[in-house]
């Protein structure tokens, strides 16, 4: 009998012993993001420590976290999430801490807790990344170039389908500002109906031309299939589109929508230690500015920006393509994460609502 | 049939069983009993592996997901999940909340009664999950609850004035309402969210607004689309299924291929296939286009709409509609039909008084294996539905996947399924589930 049990016992928890200790799981956003992380963190990472890394891909990484967490059966060690996500799992309880004293000062010997761009280091999760929300356009589907937010929709000037993130964030932002609303009163205005009200009758008067993604790969395809002549997208996905495989793809700063990327581990994640050692590892001054040779997203930390460099291709020189570039923040909104995490069940509601509609 | 027949059993059982022993001289129905018994157990012991895996993987998570629907404890009770203690929450105001009938203005001890929970919630660290549970009914009211635990601290009396100088949103009567209802982790206000209702500041339920209505409205739509679904596929399968029935064997196995080699094919690839087709860009469109039907201006909208979420449905579900159809066309006898033509009936009336009732329990089986499967349909509708192509599943992803109110996820979800059950239960009124052939 007992032998019957302990074979029964080992039966189920085999499967989930899958990871063995000297292996992490990492969690991201998939394509070229994923690829930057994994030629500036986990190859280095891999070499030093001797630990193995398996990455795993997700439209978005905070959604599996609650399901894992609340069912015991964590498999991810580390996640990629947006900044509301972040706070939001963090105030539920579902991601352990992080002490930002493990994170290593920066060359001049800075200690981390200065050297990060301020919001950048929470209770629950480090920054990697400053990322933005760009509109993005083929420059051979549009007969004149748009050059502000107000043109993504103006269909009578620029025809065309027109592809957005199907969610409220930075959507409705993204439709207040092309309404007139300056960048500094955005999150003012919708926090009003008269606002959300507003957001709303601007969507509507391009509602049947949109195209809606969720994968951060999708808008550069739509852009490039010619299945929409302009999209929202993440800056990096353009850039790497553009530069890396030569699209006909260009970025339109106005209007964008800057937001943190940010790393965190999940309660009760197999293998705790060592995925604070990987974040300890990814997020020194060294480790953030190879990425953004990879990929066109920002460091989190002040003393990153000067060792940016130049593109893996050898030649394009990074900085001008920064979300946080001087040249690109003319008309620039940074996400307000308290805002979404207070409204974000209402507005998606009535998003969600209106798209049924 | 039974009935005309002899029976031994029930002849044995008859008999008179006073006296008659078997040859080791133990009473004949003891033995007979125990004998039965042995081969009750014997069966169960067979299905007992199904029916613990039954047990396991349907039975209980669809009681948990039922459980969830009418309980969240979120703003009763905090478990930290590494320890595993559970802590109690909100004590005070629940005391609060009995002691004084619902509509009372909070006076000072409520406020103190909450300052005391605050407090409780800054130390378990579920100021958050508390506030997100208050947050399902009242937007806005989850920050409320994660600045005033972060500052709970430093409240002191009198707490009335110190908490709504904190966010004066705290003497609000809905926020007191809504508090009221979450003290008990039963509440049936996720199945008014459900079905786009609501409660008012004094509790009775009304409409949300207008422009917060979607489920009622998805509702109705995942079953019209299920319903049109389900009848294109019967349109398409019948003619398809006669053609196999009727055909000699090796032709028509080598068709049977073409429609089973698409049901052995992946979902995802099936619906990607269609997107390479369907869109503006697409194989269709292009062809329309290069033959001259069709400027390149007017390419035709065939996908990210509801359109789309037919079109690639219909084809996806239409295996489950032929085979049930060539299950029991095949065995139908053609003689019959010959019959009625030969005894002067038209092709029109053989075909309906002879063969169509003859394939009826074909059709009900498919036409409810095609209509479930359509109702609870969600990654095709995802991908090709677009807006207005989505259906009821797609929002309880959403609710279970992004917005994790799991609790709402469930209602809608059981709200599916008791609808479903309605519509088995009307189904087997009206045509009867006997009358069901599956293969």
């Amino acid at each position: 009998m007992k032998i019957k049990t302990a074979l029964l016992a080992s039966a189920l928890t085999s499967v989930g012993f899958a990871a063995q200790a000297a292996e992490v799981t990492v969690m991201s956003w998939g394509g070229a993001y994923t690829k930057s992380q994994v030629e500036a963190y986990h190859k280095p990472f891999t070499a030093e420590t001797g630990i193995k890394i398996n990455s795993v891909d997700a439209d978005n990484p905070a959604t599996p976290i609650k399901a894992q967490v609340e069912a015991g059966n964590v498999s991810i060690d580390v996640a990629d999430v947006e900044f509301s996500d972040a706070v939001r799992l963090c105030d539920e309880g579902l991601l352990e801490e992080i002490d930002s004293s493990i994170l290593p000062a920066a060359p001049d010997g800075t200690p981390a807790a200065d050297d990060f761009i301020e919001g950048a280091l929470q209770d629950c999760a480090v920054a990697n990344i400053v990322w933005s929300t760009v509109m993005a356009y083929n420059t051979e589907n549009n007969a004149t170039a748009p050059d502000s937010i107000d043109d993504f929709f103006n269909i009578a000037d620029y025809p065309g389908k027109r592809g957005l993130r199907k969610s409220a964030k930075a959507t409705l932002e993204m439709a207040l500002m092309a309404d007139g609303v300056p960048a500094g009163d955005v999150y003012d205005v919708l926090d009003t109906d008269e606002g959300v009200d507003r957001a709303f009758a601007k969507l509507d008067s391009i509602k049947s031309d949109i195209v809606w993604w969720e994968a951060g790969a999708q808008p550069p395809q739509l852009l490039a299939d010619g299945e929409v002549v302009m999209s929202t997208a993440y800056n990096g996905r353009i850039f790497n589109a553009a530069v890396g495989e030569g699209q006909p793809l260009e970025i339109v700063w106005d209007g964008q929508i800057l937001d943190f990327d940010l790393f965190v581990v999940p309660k009760g994640a197999p293998n705790k230690d060592a995925a604070l050692q990987f974040i300890s590892f990814s997020t020194d001054t060294q480790r953030l500015a190879d990425q953004a040779s990879w990929i066109s997203y920002g460091p989190a930390r002040k003393s990153s920006g000067a060792l940016v460099g130049t593109y893996s291709d050898g030649k394009t020189e990074m900085a001008p393509h920064m979300p946080t570039a001087e040249a690109n923040l003319g008309n620039a909104l940074v996400n307000n994460f308290e805002f979404w995490v207070d409204k974000d069940a209402e507005l998606n509601e009535r998003f969600n609502a209106w798209l049924a509609n | 049939m039974t009935d005309a027949t002899f029976s031994p059993d029930e002849d044995v059982a008859k008999a008179p069983a006073k006296g008659l022993t078997t040859a080791d001289g133990r009473p004949l129905k003891q033995a007979l009993a125990r004998a039965q018994s042995h081969a009750r157990w014997r069966a169960f012991f067979l299905v007992a592996p199904l029916l613990a895996f039954i047990l396991l993987t349907f039975v209980v998570p669809i009681g948990q997901m039922l459980h969830r629907s009418v309980y969240n404890d979120g703003f009763t009770l905090h478990e930290d999940i590494g320890s595993g203690t559970q802590t109690p929450l909100m004590t005070n105001l629940k005391t609060w909340f009995k002691d004084n009938p619902a509509g009372t203005d909070p006076d000072e001890a409520a406020f103190a009664a909450l300052a005391a929970d605050l407090l409780v919630l800054r130390e378990v660290k579920a100021a958050g999950q508390a506030g997100t549970r208050i947050n399902y009914e009242l937007s806005g009211s989850r920050s409320m609850f994660t600045k005033a635990a972060r500052r709970a601290k430093k409240l002191e009396p009198p707490y009335k004035e110190a908490i709504l100088d904190l966010d004066e949103d705290w003497g609000d009567p809905m926020l007191w309402r809504v508090m009221r209802d979450a003290t008990s982790a039963y509440t049936a206000n996720f199945y008014l969210a459900a079905m786009d209702r609501t409660k008012d500041v004094d509790g009775n339920v009304v409409s949300v607004n207008e422009n917060r209505q979607v489920y009622v409205k998805l509702f109705t739509r995942t079953l019209m689309l299920s319903l049109l679904i389900t009848f294109l596929c019967f349109l398409l399968a019948y003619p398809i299924a006669h053609l196999l029935a009727t055909l000699p064997l090796a032709k028509s196995n080598l068709l049977m291929i073409l429609v089973l080699l698409p049901f052995w094919t992946s979902l995802l690839v099936r619906t990607t296939s269609w997107m390479v087709l369907l869109q503006s860009q697409g194989v269709v469109n292009d062809a329309l286009v290069s033959m001259g039907l069709l400027g390149d201006e007017n390419r035709l909208q065939m996908m990210y709409n509801q359109l789309g979420t037919i079109i690639a449905m219909t084809h996806i579900l239409l295996p489950f509609m032929v085979l049930p159809l060539y299950s029991v066309m095949r065995p139908i006898n053609p003689s019959y039909v010959r019959a009625a033509r030969s005894l002067g009936a038209t092709s029109w009336t053989a075909f309906r008084r002879i063969y169509f009732p003859q394939t009826v329990p074909g059709i009900g089986a498919g036409a409810l294996l095609v209509f479930i499967l359509a109702v609870g349909y969600y990654i095709t509708p995802a991908l090709v539905g677009g807006a207005d192509g989505q259906l009821i599943s797609n929002l309880i992803a959403f609710h279970m996947q992004k917005s994790l109110n799991w609790s709402l996820a469930a209602a809608l979800a059981a709200l599916l399924l008791g609808g479903i059950l309605l519509l088995y239960w009307l189904y087997d009124r009206l045509v009867g589930i006997d009358n069901l052939k599956l293969g």
